[in-house]
């Protein structure tokens, strides 16, 4: 290696991360593993509904043991360090106020944004590390033209993770690698077995990695109940989209825009979730077709592709993370919300998710659902 | 690369004199000390010489003294031994987690515990501890030097207290042993946890001093092992390792090794707390030579260790969790320190092995890497621009 950088690398003890950290010390860089310990898992467990044992795989003592592991394996130094305090700040407590509020919020983005590239990409930095690499399926470069670091989708784009990256700053990728951004994930594991990693079979991890068995409900009650705060009543009634009352429920943060079953109302048709009135704590329920809407407005806005955008632009967007990205027209109405008008109407756009925008591969820049 | 180690509080090298006293343990002489023959007999005399020789560092009779695998062990054989259902026990707020935790569990099992706090140095008062005596209390645990600090308790005190009240007095001397002397009867306690691995003995023997009279109800079932007070065959070779350990202790409080480890602890602390921004944990307070506990404003500790380490020099902050990642200092936290200052703390403790040329090899590092990572902090440049 001609031209060796001291590159920190985000372990979080999976067959991604552990690739990744091999690759670049075999490429002859001066590598250093970092994980970050982000939730104690013990503090809910034995709570009512709550799993006695630790069993949640975010932070767990079993993934620390891997990482480690493969630390020392590829011969690096490995640190793990603590962002608890940040994390719960950040991350916890905006997911839970989210449900509170009717809407369904994206844990993983408000973390690569408050954490992962915010608090350990500053700690990379003060170890005296260039860059902070990833496992995400991403690819990141700089194009002298418009002067502007790029987000891309990866070459996997079944593996694309770019939907929860649209918060990065152009600091924050002018700093980061993302080394499996060409690569699709059974090149990975080949790579894995390549290098002697242990782990190059460990399943993918996909569920929210502090709510354990991705039970959201019973997380809110045992976070709440150690928290000494009572669960805030927010039951109230279920509505038509006509306005005709039609039942009551127990609670606003038991429901997701599109959802159909558990609604607990006997019609002829199926009923769906359409909206959530957190002022009126109404759930607003109707038929499939009353699910769909050809425009959203986002807030909290980050660009990346261009620094403002100074008049509309064709591009397509996606809703959800599992969500075939559709043709849109994007336009700034000040501040920093952006009005998105669909080709064609969508199905369940869901507040507190986010709407990311793609011009072809590039990511154009996002924000938040309103 | 140049590695210098600063970390002696959570371990220490073994000793090579120690370990060429341990070796025979493993190889010809691996008789178990209560076998009645030959074998048997020749560890059985290895085990209470070295038994002499942990009861001359502490100034107790050999028979005082119980064998164990550790600090943790002995502090949890003293609580556990002497506390039941009932009881009332007293302890401080910056006890080490062998005896935190420890009274913690007492309270799960019906007893009432008693936090005593500390000052702004680290200091517990005597008569606080007099003020929480209560009735049914039954034992006072607190600390002779402090693991994160290095102060020193005003142990004898709390001991002549302890007398009056007829309470039991149990002092965790883990971080003092080797460091400070060491004379139960001028503390005036009733029991005294030692650890090896902290004073050039190997990891895994510790011992317990246990007044005579003191009934203590054993935690291991077993043999009739260490006057059945400890069950479980003894383990020889770290016994042996303690007691040639303690010897060298002993002999180091006057053969100016401890005096010159202070001499390059105070190189260290006068040079590093100097620094904009930087200065002593538990000034003030009387402090076990070795150690320092310094304080960088607008730095993440965290950070800054990782940062040395990279560079060769092993120091620590606070206390790890089972991840290895740090926590928030108890201690600190208990002095009153803010939540950012207690983050942007070290622990460099210095020991036996130690060299003044190291202290320079600090002293031309920590600097430097403070300044950077002061450079890189948000907090710091925010402050600085409102200057």
């Amino acid at each position: 290696m001609s031209n060796p950088k001291t590159i920190a690398v985000a372990m979080s003890g999976g067959v991604d991360s552990s690739t990744v950290a091999a690759v670049l010390r075999a490429e002859g860089h001066n590598v250093i593993g970092l994980t970050m310990q982000l939730w104690n898992q013990r503090r809910l467990a034995g709570h009512e509904g709550m799993p006695e044992a630790v069993q949640g795989r975010c932070c767990s003592l079993d993934d620390v043991y891997d990482a480690r592991r493969v630390a020392e394996t590829i011969g690096i130094p490995y640190y793990v360090v603590n962002h608890e305090q940040r994390f719960e700040d950040e991350v916890v407590r905006p997911f839970v106020q989210e449900y509170l509020s009717g809407r369904t919020p994206i844990p993983c983005s408000l973390c690569n944004n408050h954490l992962k590239f915010d608090q350990l990409l500053l700690v990379a930095q003060q170890i005296g590390a260039d860059h902070l690499a990833t496992g995400h399926y991403a690819r990141v470069e700089f194009d002298a033209k418009r002067d502007r670091w790029l987000l891309k989708r990866p070459a996997d784009t079944s593996k694309d993770q770019t939907y929860f990256l649209f918060g990065l700053t152009q600091e924050q990728l002018s700093r980061t690698l993302f080394p499996l951004g060409a690569l699709t994930k059974p090149e990975v594991r080949a790579l894995a077995r390549q290098h002697g990693l242990a782990l190059a079979e460990k399943p993918d991890s996909q569920e929210i990695c502090f709510v354990p068995g991705g039970d959201y409900k019973r997380f809110l009650d045992a976070y709440l109940e150690e928290q000494g705060e009572a669960l805030p009543d927010t039951a109230g009634e279920l509505v038509t989209t006509g306005g005709d009352v039609v039942g009551e429920h127990h609670g606003i943060h038991n429901f997701t825009v599109g959802q159909r079953k558990g609604l607990g109302v006997a019609t002829g048709s199926p009923l769906y979730v359409i909206q959530i009135k957190g002022d009126t704590r109404q759930v607003v329920v109707g038929n499939s077709d009353e699910l769909y809407s050809d425009t959203l407005r986002v807030r909290r806005t980050n660009l990346i592709a261009c620094a403002e955008l100074d008049q509309p632009l064709r591009v397509t967007v996606k809703i959800r993370h599992r969500h075939e990205p559709a043709p849109a027209t994007i336009e700034a109405t000040g501040g920093d919300e952006i009005v998105v008008k669909f080709d064609q109407a969508q199905r369940a756009i869901t507040p507190g998710q986010a709407a990311v925008f793609y011009d072809d591969d590039v990511v154009v820049g996002g924000g938040w659902i309103a | 690369m140049q590695r210098v180690y600063f970390d002696n509080n959570a371990t220490t090298p073994v000793l090579p004199e120690v370990f060429e006293a341990m070796r025979p343990y493993y190889g010809e002489h691996f008789g178990n000390a209560s076998s009645i023959h030959h074998h048997g007999q020749e560890t059985r005399a290895a085990v209470e010489r070295a038994r002499e020789s942990v009861a001359e560092l502490v100034g107790c009779r050999s028979s005082e003294i119980v064998f164990t695998s550790g600090g943790t062990e002995g502090d949890n054989l003293a609580i556990f031994g002497l506390a039941t259902e009932g009881d009332h026990v007293i302890t401080s707020t910056i006890e080490h987690h062998a005896v935190l935790n420890a009274c913690k569990r007492l309270e799960a099992m019906g007893c009432e515990v008693t936090y005593i706090p500390v000052d702004g140095r680290g200091l517990v008062d005597p008569a606080e501890v007099r003020r929480g005596v209560r009735s049914n209390t039954k034992l006072i645990s607190i600390m002779m030097a402090n693991n994160e600090t290095g102060v020193l308790q005003p142990v004898g005190e709390i001991g002549k207290i302890a007398a009056e009240a007829e309470i039991y007095f149990h002092t965790d001397a883990v971080q003092a042993a080797g460091k400070v002397a060491i004379d139960v009867k001028q503390i005036g306690c009733d029991l005294l946890s030692i650890s090896g691995h902290k004073m050039n003995a190997p990891q895994g023997a510790g011992a317990l001093f246990v007044r005579k009279g003191t009934i203590l109800q054993p935690m291991l079932y077993g043999g009739s092992h260490e006057r059945s007070r400890r069950a479980g065959t003894e383990n020889v070779p770290g016994i042996v390792g303690l007691g040639r350990a303690a010897e060298i202790a002993k002999d180091a409080l006057n053969d100016g090794s401890i005096a010159n480890i202070e001499q390059m602890r105070d190189r260290l602390q006068q040079m590093l707390s100097s620094l904009e921004a930087a200065g002593v944990n538990g000034d003030g307070a009387p402090r076990v030579p070795n150690t320092t506990n310094i304080y960088f404003d607008h730095i993440e500790g965290e950070a800054l260790v990782i940062a040395l380490d990279l560079k060769g020099l092993a120091v620590s902050t606070g206390a790890a969790c089972s991840s290895g990642a740090i926590e928030p200092s108890h201690v600190l936290t208990a002095m009153g320190l803010r939540a950012e200052r207690a983050r942007a703390s070290i622990r460099f403790s210095l020991g036996k092995q130690n060299t003044e040329e190291e202290v320079e090899f600090a002293l031309a590092l920590v600097p430097d890497t403070v300044a950077r990572l002061r450079e890189l902090s948000p907090v710091y440049k925010k402050e600085a621009l409102s200057q």
